[in-house]
């Protein structure tokens, strides 16, 4: 008989390894970018316009200036270096001089001694505006008669997409015009930056809340006018970015004010300002018209969809062909004819959020799902099963589907998942749609069940190489990894160690600072962190193992070949040789440097076809609601999903993930919205724009589908933004089973169920 | 600021603290942050509605963005700083509160912005109902915003908590 040892589990890959800055965050320890604080530091802030649409005439500084405490004050005439940024298309000033295009648009900078001071300060410059009409309507904005209100046009970019027999057509036709309001990604943790100043002013270290160190970078030191490697960036600590953090925000007004003064700056936003301060999701109208066989099956997709891009550029041509590229969703379709706009419109400007673009097809394909199930006579869960796309379909743009593709699997089990029991007659207030509100009564309240399937692709599309970069340094049975990937929360920091134990059989894994002191990892977004900076991450320990094993092969006279990792062990396969990693390696390093790059992808043709994504990801979700139909108050009770993930790495973190971005999609579908009026902003707080709260949230239950996908390197999809997208429609889905309403608009506000 | 400096003492997590040449209008937020280099009170709001800033006054959770901390004189403080530690986190020996090992355990951090606050709120609530139920759990961390998880893993941290306490009794 052997006794049992217990030995303490290893954090490899597959575990629920805790987060190493766990500790520091729930300590208060953890140092995000609004908690830097440096000697000798002055306060930043900006000046923004009250218009969103208008001529500058005027700018005066001189009574700010006079204020005690003030130190300095920028507008465009301080611009060093290139006047404009912007992520595709450099068309975003860093201050407006002429014109400003949108509520918000900053004119000026100040650094003070205090932020009272700055706010004074802001509030003596005195700005005088021509005000102008406000270009607002994206369906002018596409007519070429339009006065454009950029030198660039208002047309952003145009795309279609034909495939097939554009002539195809069926018995059953069925038609919907929906429309996707503006959502805020609404991260807590506000913009903020700290900017050190080289002496002499030739160069600045940055200290970021960002996503993409290496592409913020690249566009501050074209404005200030530096060689890049002036231009330090180090991360920040991030609290959390869902696409915000892509664009420039406060990121050139700070090295700006830093290199002016000579002294470091801080700058962070207010909430009202990072309203202002960062891009948000698209709004668009989607129209959608399919063409399907009795039994259900999809045989033509028509489509046209409108996003609306705000004043500047961002994001919005990829957010396009996200749109377009997904206008099937899951499901088998041969024949299609699509026609998609990003404009320019004087409202706020929009770009990355959670789901880019696909959020918002996917809302108006679910919805046609639930028209041809009604049409046919048959079950939401029969039209998706009768349409799911399996590994090999042709997609819409010609590109076959190489990822693994359990449609199918997602809508099953997701469809095998308990519903919840039937609200009792006796209920606690809180637990009524409403909540604290008290409104709602029992009686008055009926349940609905709704569905939705999504598809989205992972990394970036069109020919872009988003590569990202890692460097693994083992010595004395330690490893160090160095990249420049920003962790906002998801929990990289998390999954890069477990690589590390995996690969190289080590326990104690320290990680470097992200900065750009090595090359790019791209960015924190399109669900690709996982995928492309565990790769690299991945790839660098696998070589460094490799030179683990000819170093050990030599000094034991061993074929390197033979030599694997057992544990935290260097074992010969076909010998009794075992020495540990520790003692391997005690007095040597070793140091290597990955690049993962995925494999590359093309230009849509004029007729939207080409390999244009690297892969993709899918989920089902279904949503039990309870609906006051009389108040219009809506609770979600549960979501049932089945995630494609490809692999589980942290079943803890993956759960978190499904977790949050289902409470995103929650709030897209009934509450979240900056309410604009004219091009102005009228819900720019907390108290207005109104986020899930922990009474909001429903119960979820979830099952992850693990399939490897043999191009991941660890053979895990990204699962960032799969759960946000298709929950939406699921849960409008089944406030229209429970009103028979017909909601084609997100968020359901109460008076679209009441009224 | 060149006006308005006043010097006065905040009682917080069991010290006195003296502020000085603090501008009469400042939050308490602020000068917890700003004056008295206690960062772990977090503000997003700044308006009562996120529970970021979320600190014992008095033994009350308030939003320590809403509290102008002249006003605080008289009170006792508590920050996330302060809270007792009496767990040990996994195989480290770091000591922290109950509440904050759990929340590292069970996954309730993912950006961590919100978590001091509620961190805190907790605290407050399982100090006055020990044995909450799952609604009463929600309704008290309603005021605290959390963008990230969703709040599930954050449930299962507060009921982590209140199962270990009651173990323990």
């Amino acid at each position: 008989m052997t006794a049992k040892t217990s030995t303490r589990s290893r954090d490899v890959l597959g575990t629920s390894a805790l987060r190493p800055d766990g500790v520091a965050k729930v300590t208060g320890e953890f140092s995000f970018s609004s908690d830097m604080r440096a000697e000798n530091m002055l306060w930043g802030a900006t000046l923004r316009s009250p218009h969103p649409y208008a001529r500058i005439t005027s700018i005066d500084t001189t009574k700010a200036l006079l204020i005690a405490g003030v130190h300095a004050i920028i507008t465009a005439e301080d611009v060093p270096g290139k006047l404009t940024y912007g992520l595709i298309s450099s068309d975003q000033p860093v201050f407006a001089k002429d014109v400003v295009r949108y509520m918000g648009e900053p004119i000026a900078a100040v650094a003070a001694d205090h932020p009272e001071t700055c706010r004074r300060a802001l509030a003596a410059i005195v700005v005088e505006y021509e005000v102008m009409t406000p270009l607002v309507d994206a369906e002018l904005a596409i007519l070429p008669t339009t006065p454009p209100i950029h030198p660039d046009g208002n047309l952003i970019r145009h795309q279609r997409i034909i495939h097939g027999d554009s002539n195809a057509t069926a018995e059953i036709i069925v038609e919907g015009n929906y429309t996707i309001g503006m959502q805020d990604q609404a991260f807590l943790g506000l913009e903020a930056a700290m900017a050190f100043p080289d002496p002499g002013a030739q160069g600045v270290e940055l200290h970021i809340a960002t996503q993409w160190l290496h592409e913020d970078r690249g566009q501050i030191a074209a404005c200030l006018n530096l060689p890049e490697n002036n231009v330090r960036l180090v991360l920040g600590g991030v609290g959390g970015a869902f696409g915000a953090r892509e664009d420039i925000s406060l990121q050139v007004h700070c090295c700006l004010l830093a290199l002016r003064t000579g002294r470091p700056i801080k700058m962070q936003y207010s909430r009202e300002e990072s309203f202002f301060g960062h891009v948000h999701r698209h709004p668009a109208t989607v129209w959608m018209r399919h063409h399907a066989n009795r039994s259900g099956k999809i045989v033509k997709i028509e489509a046209r969809m409108v996003f609306d891009g705000g004043a500047y550029t961002s994001t919005s041509p990829a957010v396009l062909i996200n749109g377009i590229t997904h206008t099937q969703g899951p499901y088998q379709c041969d024949n299609a004819v699509v026609d998609g706009y990003a404009v320019r419109t004087n409202n706020p400007p929009c770009g990355a959020m959670r789901g880019f673009g696909v959020v918002q097809a996917c809302f108006a394909h679910e919805g046609q799902m639930d028209k041809i199930a009604e049409a046919c006579g048959i079950s939401p869960v029969e039209v998706r099963l009768v349409n799911a796309m399996h590994t090999g379909d042709k997609i819409i743009t010609g590109q076959t589907m190489e990822s693994v593709a359990p449609v199918e699997r997602c809508i099953r089990e997701t469809d095998a998942i308990p519903l919840p029991p039937p609200m009792p007659d006796l209920v606690d207030a809180l637990e009524l749609p409403g909540g604290s509100g008290l409104t709602a009564e029992r009686k008055n309240i009926v349940r609905g069940i709704g569905w939705g399937v999504s598809m989205k692709n992972l990394m970036y599309s069109e020919g872009f190489d988003d590569y990202a970069t890692a460097r693994c340094t083992l010595s004395n049975g330690v490893a160090s990894l160095k990249f420049a990937t920003s962790e906002v929360g998801q929990g990289f920091v998390t999954l890069a160690p477990q690589i590390a134990r995996s690969v190289l059989g080590v326990d104690q894994v320290v990680q470097e600072v992200s900065d750009t002191q090595i090359g790019s990892a791209g960015s924190t977004s399109a669900s690709r962190q996982t995928w492309m900076s565990g790769g690299a991450v991945d790839g660098a320990c696998r070589l460094v193992r490799e030179r683990m094993f000819e170093h050990i092969g030599k000094l034991h006279n061993i074929d390197p070949i033979r030599l694997l990792i057992d544990g935290t062990d260097v074992v010969d396969s076909i010998g009794d040789f075992r020495i540990s990693v520790v003692d391997a390696t005690e007095g040597v390093t070793f140091s290597e440097t990955f690049e993962h790059h995925h494999r590359k992808t093309e230009d849509l043709d004029e007729n939207g076809q080409g390999n244009c994504h690297v892969a993709f990801a899918f989920v089902a979700h279904r949503a039990v609601v309870d609906v006051d139909c009389d108040l219009g108050l809506v609770k979600v009770v549960q979501i049932a999903t089945a995630q494609d993930v490809g692999k589980v790495l942290n079943p803890l973190s993956a759960l978190g993930q499904l977790e949050g971005g289902i409470a995103q999609g929650l709030g897209l579908a009934v509450m979240e919205e900056i309410v604009l009026e004219n091009g102005k902003v009228r819900n720019p707080s907390f108290t207005d724009y109104l986020l899930p709260t922990a009474l909001d949230a429903p119960t979820v239950v979830a099952v992850m589908i693990e399939e490897p996908e043999p191009q991941a390197p660890l053979g895990a999809k990204g699962i960032g933004e799969p759960p946000c997208i298709s929950v939406t429609p699921a849960i409008v889905a089944a406030i229209r089973a429970a009103t028979g309403k017909a909601l084609l608009r997100v968020p359901v506000r109460p008076q679209d169920i009441c009224l | 600021m060149t006006t308005d400096h006043q010097m006065y003492t905040l009682n917080i997590n069991g010290a006195e603290r003296p502020v000085k040449d603090s501008w009469i209008g400042e939050s308490l937020l602020y000068v917890l942050r700003e004056r008295l280099d206690l960062p772990g009170s977090k503000g997003a709001c700044e308006q009562g509605e996120c529970g970021s800033c979320t600190v014992l006054l008095d033994g009350d959770a308030v939003c320590s963005c809403l509290v102008m901390a002249a006003t605080a004189v008289d009170s006792t403080i508590t920050t996330v700083e302060g809270l007792l530690a009496d767990t040990v986190i996994g195989d480290t020996a770091r000591v922290i509160s109950d509440v904050q090992a759990a929340f590292v355990t069970e996954g309730a951090v993912q950006c961590g912005f919100c978590t001091p606050g509620l961190i805190v709120a907790v605290h407050h609530l399982l100090e006055h109902n020990p044995s909450p139920s799952d609604i009463e759990v929600k309704e008290a961390i309603s005021g605290n915003i959390c963008r990230c998880t969703g709040y599930g893993r954050i449930f299962a941290a507060v009921n982590a908590v209140i199962e270990t306490r009651k173990k323990s009794k």
